[in-house]
């Protein structure tokens, strides 16, 4: 079934508590070549079928619910190859 | 007055709400997020809790339930609501109030006894605040960070819109130590601290004067009952 991707990611000038503690994690294993890391969202929508309007709607729903545009960034709305064939990644 | 508290699937301090609404000597009425009716209350709070896990983001699905199109038409009409904590999350995502909580800048849940600052006492959950009036209401969160671009932080500082702020310590990277913030009608008001946690003596948070005596947060619910009775 044709899946439709969405990825938002928290503000680039904001703070990301949760990228910082990994960065942390990594440098303490020694990976300091490793300069930062920051954590988004992916969401995978199933739909049946992609269409003009089917994308639409999702790039509306991206800005007004799957992301809050105070604190984040749709980064990109994408319909994979791979995932529209159906195929496991 | 009657004043509804709203059940949200995750809340957790809705009966905690009902009871500071009963001491401040007002009616609680529990309302339920997946009804369509305010029951003709005349104040509404939104508790906190982790509606729906933090799914998504704090507050985020809750501010999508049913009963959100009626609060929010509520609010948008004067009906005075008060966002605590979840609740201040909830009325953030639905735009009610200004800015976003994100995750504390130390990464780590805090639960603490927090000295506020009342910066605004035109609104109809501060009225019978003292200016500047310094008070002790019980903080317990993980996402409480409150931040907005500097023209809206801007304009809130500018229009008297910062209700609360941080003393003495900024407990989680909030911009300005902003507590809680109103709308410009001053009928919305949210913060991150619990206020229904410091309405009786003896289970309040602590005080200089003794142990878990601290009543601040009575004055929150007061306050609306004046408002409801000069107008």
């Amino acid at each position: 079934m044709p899946t439709i991707v969405v990825q938002v990611m928290p503000k680039a000038e904001l703070l990301d508590p949760q990228g910082k503690a990994v960065a942390g994690a990594l440098a303490r294993l020694g990976k300091t070549h490793f300069r930062g890391v920051r954590i988004g969202k992916r969401f995978e929508i199933t739909v049946d079928e992609v269409t003009d309007e089917v994308l639409a709607e999702v790039r509306e729903l991206a800005e007004t619910m799957l992301s809050n545009s105070v604190i984040e960034d749709v980064v990109s709305i994408i319909v994979p190859e791979a995932l529209a064939a159906g195929e496991t990644h | 007055m009657r004043i509804g508290v709203i059940t949200f699937p995750g809340s957790l301090d809705d009966r905690d709400a009902q009871r500071a609404i009963r001491l401040a000597g007002a009616e609680p009425v529990a309302l339920w997020h997946g009804s369509h009716s305010l029951e003709g209350v005349d104040a509404l709070v939104l508790p906190g809790g982790f509606s729906y896990g933090d799914y998504l983001r704090a507050g985020a699905i809750a501010s999508f339930s049913p009963i959100m199109a009626e609060v929010i038409d509520a609010a948008n009409t004067g009906m005075p609501v008060l966002g605590i904590c979840n609740g201040f999350q909830m009325l953030a995502e639905a735009h009610l109030l200004a800015g976003g909580l994100v995750r504390n800048d130390h990464g780590s849940f805090i639960c603490r006894d927090q000295q506020l600052r009342v910066e605004n006492i035109s609104t109809d959950w501060t009225n019978q605040f003292l200016e500047n009036q310094q008070i002790t209401i019980p903080l317990k969160n993980g996402e409480g960070g409150f931040i907005s671009d500097a023209e809206t932080v801007a304009r809130l500082e500018g229009e008297g819109q910062v209700a609360f702020r941080y003393v003495d310590v900024n407990p989680n990277g909030s911009v300005n130590d902003i507590a809680g913030v109103a709308n410009a009608r001053g009928n919305v008001v949210g913060l991150m601290p619990h206020p229904e946690h410091a309405v009786e003596e003896g289970f309040g948070p602590d005080t200089a004067l003794a142990m878990r005596n601290g009543t601040d947060g009575l004055t929150f619910f007061t306050s609306v009952i004046q408002q409801a009775l000069v107008r």
